[in-house]
Parts: structure tokens; C-alpha cells; sequence
């Protein structure tokens, strides 16, 4: 589910936190600048690991602040193709199940992975496995807070950053600006076709 | 900035759930930071990230633990991800295994599979009040023969 990715960058210090300790200053400055934040084709960043060197820092004119490049390696939430995860039901529409693992929310399972058959119930707005025995079917729902085992088949990265002013669509930038800032800057798309995945309820011996 | 190598390590989540607990408790050590609205983001991630490994295996496990499941493993001759898939789930039915190592019916027979749930079983620790009750049930039923 995590990897480690190694990056550098220059970090720029303030004069009025001189007093602290370089590694604080740049592990605090590290943190808030990429904490909870996605890297494109990278993945959601959670914190740093460590410091693997520091390079001289320098003070350039006209800014008394200190610039240091640094090394480092930072942990990634990032899963790997094929893998399975463990989420929580967050909601069911037309385009899928809704799952979320607390710190990343943008997982959907599209219809066509679901189980099969399924159904979707309009009245409750829930997705429904249709499990068929030799007794009958039995309509499995699956619930919203249900804790739900996934495969990762696919993921997309999209690149968030402004595309600065477009002076050609003045007018109609304003409603494409709105649609791409809903757009989640990485999404992963589950699948639960196969025996074992799916509600956890399902499959438990007890 | 620049992004060296994307994918230099593969992490369990036990070691990030490691490395969380000692940032938080580092934090709550130097006291309140100075400027709250920067270290927001990572407040709110170390939260989340530690209310979602807390609720897996994980939190039961240790280092030597961790060394002993992988020195278990080395003859069942997995690869590195479906071995830390099995590390981070601590699987109990022959179906989780299948999902997590590819073909498994060709690569392990039921025997390998069994003996690869017993194995994880008694290596990773689960639930300790699941044990305790499972133990408790299984001197019950030899108590009642």
C-alpha cells in the first residue's frame, strides 16, 4: 500500500527560525509542503522517512533566507496494480460503489465489476449481488460503513495544476474551471469479481 | 522538485504505523507547534492513516515478528508483494490466499496452502481476545471428551 520515493528539492528557511535545528526546520518545512498532498504520477504523500543528505546552503541577494537542497525520502500511499485493500463503504450510485480508507477517498468500483449479477435498488440506493443457490436468490446488499475487500485494477492521475488565464474563452473558462476543480487529482478503480472480495460479511466462515 | 526514484521501497504498514506513532509522539513531546495552520495537512493525514492502520493486523506486530514471518516464508518461494499482501491481511481462508498470491493452484498444492495458513496463524499475531477465546473453546471441547 506505501512505498518509499526519493526526492529532492530546495528548501528555503527564513532568517527567524535560524536559531533551530537545520534538520527541524527542513523536516517541519518538507511536511507542510507535501503532507496530504498528491504528487502527480507519484501518489498521495504521508510523511517524511528521513533525510539522506543535505547539500551547502546558500544565501542568495536580496533575500536573507537560506536555501538548502536536499535529499529525502518521503512515504507514499500508492498501491500496486493487482493488490487488495480493505475500505469502507461510502456510498452507491448509477457509476459504482463509492469506497473510501479514511485518509483517501476517491475509490469506485464500476457496475461491471461488481459481482454478478447485480442490481441496483432505486429505493435504497444500493448496490445488490443477486447470490444464486439451489434454494433461490438471496439479494446481498451492500451497505454503506460495510467494510469491503477490493482488487486495484486501474489508477489515474490528473494533473490539477492552474493552467493559467486563457484570455480567448474568458466566458466559458468559468464553468470548465468549476468542472476541473471537482476532479480528483487521483483516483483508483477497485474490482470485486472474484471469490473472496466483496463485503468481508460474505465470506467469513463464523 | 524533482522525484529520484518513485518507487525506491515497498513499506509494510506495520512500518508506518511504527514510524506514525513515533512522529505523534515526537510532536506531542515538543509541545504545540508553533505555526498549526502549516502542519494541518499532516496532522490530518497522520490521523486518518493511523485510524485506518489501527484497525488492521498490524497493530499486533513487531519487528522480530515481522523478520520471523519472512524467514518462514522463504521456502514457499512467494513473491516480495504477495508476501507483504500477506503480512499486511494475515489471511485465514484458503480464498484469501488464492486472491493474493497468483495463480496459487498451480504454484502451491492444498497441502502448501494449509501449511502457508498455519503458518501465518501462529507467526502473525491476531486479535489477542479472539485467541483467548478461540484457546478457551478448543480446551472446552477437549474438556468435554
Amino acid at each position: 500500500m506505501f512505498v518509499l520515493v526519493e526526492m529532492t528539492d530546495t528548501v528555503r528557511i527564513p532568517p527567524w527560525q535560524f536559531e533551530r535545528k537545520l534538520n527541524e526546520s527542513i523536516a517541519e518545512e518538507l511536511n507542510k509542503k507535501l503532507a496530504n498532498k498528491v504528487v502527480y504520477n507519484v501518489g498521495l504523500c504521508i510523511c517524511l522517512y528521513d533525510i539522506t543528505k543535505l547539500e551547502d546552503s546558500y544565501i542568495f541577494p536580496g533575500d536573507g533566507a537560506s536555501h538548502t537542497k536536499v535529499h529525502f525520502r518521503y512515504v507514499v500511499f500508492h498501491p500496486f496494480l493487482d493488490e487488495i485493500l480493505v475500505g469502507e463503504i461510502k456510498s452507491c450510485s448509477q457509476d459504482g460503489v463509492h469506497v473510501s480508507i479514511g485518509f483517501f477517498d476517491d475509490i469506485v468500483i464500476p457496475p461491471e465489476s461488481l459481482q454478478q449479477p447485480a442490481k441496483f435498488d432505486e429505493a435504497e440506493q444500493v448496490w445488490v449481488w443477486e447470490y444464486e443457490t439451489e434454494e433461490g436468490a438471496h439479494d446481498l446488499y451492500m451497505d454503506i460503513g460495510e467494510e469491503i475487500r477490493f482488487r486495484v485494477v486501474d489508477e489515474t492521475f490528473v494533473d490539477t495544476s492552474p493552467t493559467g488565464p486563457s484570455s480567448a474563452e474568458a466566458s466559458t473558462s468559468n464553468a470548465t474551471e468549476e468542472v476541473q476543480k471537482k476532479e480528483a487529482p487521483y483516483t483508483l478503480v477497485g474490482s470485486i469479481s472474484e471469490p473472496g472480495l466483496g463485503l468481508l460479511s460474505w465470506w467469513t466462515n463464523s | 522538485m524533482e522525484v529520484k526514484d518513485a518507487n525506491a521501497a515497498l513499506l509494510s504498514n506495520f512500518e508506518v504505523f511504527q514510524l506514525l506513532t513515533d512522529l505523534k509522539q515526537q510532536r506531542k513531546e515538543s509541545g504545540k507547534s508553533k505555526q498549526s495552520s502549516g502542519q494541518q495537512n499532516l496532522n490530518t493525514i497522520m490521523y486518518e492513516t493511523l485510524k485506518y492502520i489501527s484497525k488492521t493486523p498490524c497493530r499486533y506486530q513487531s519487528p522480530e515478528t515481522v523478520k520471523e514471518f519472512l524467514v518462514a516464508m522463504k521456502s514457499h518461494k512467494l513473491t516480495k508483494a504477495e508476501k507483504l499482501q500477506l503480512l499486511n491481511h494475515r489471511p485465514v481462508t484458503a480464498v484469501e490466499i488464492q486472491l493474493m498470491v497468483e495463480e496459487s493452484e498451480e504454484r502451491l498444492t492444498e497441502e502448501q496452502i494449509e501449511s502457508l495458513l498455519q503458518t501465518v496463524a501462529s507467526i502473525l499475531p491476531g486479535d489477542p481476545e479472539e485467541q483467548q477465546r478461540d484457546s478457551a473453546m478448543e480446551t472446552e471441547g477437549r474438556g468435554g471428551q
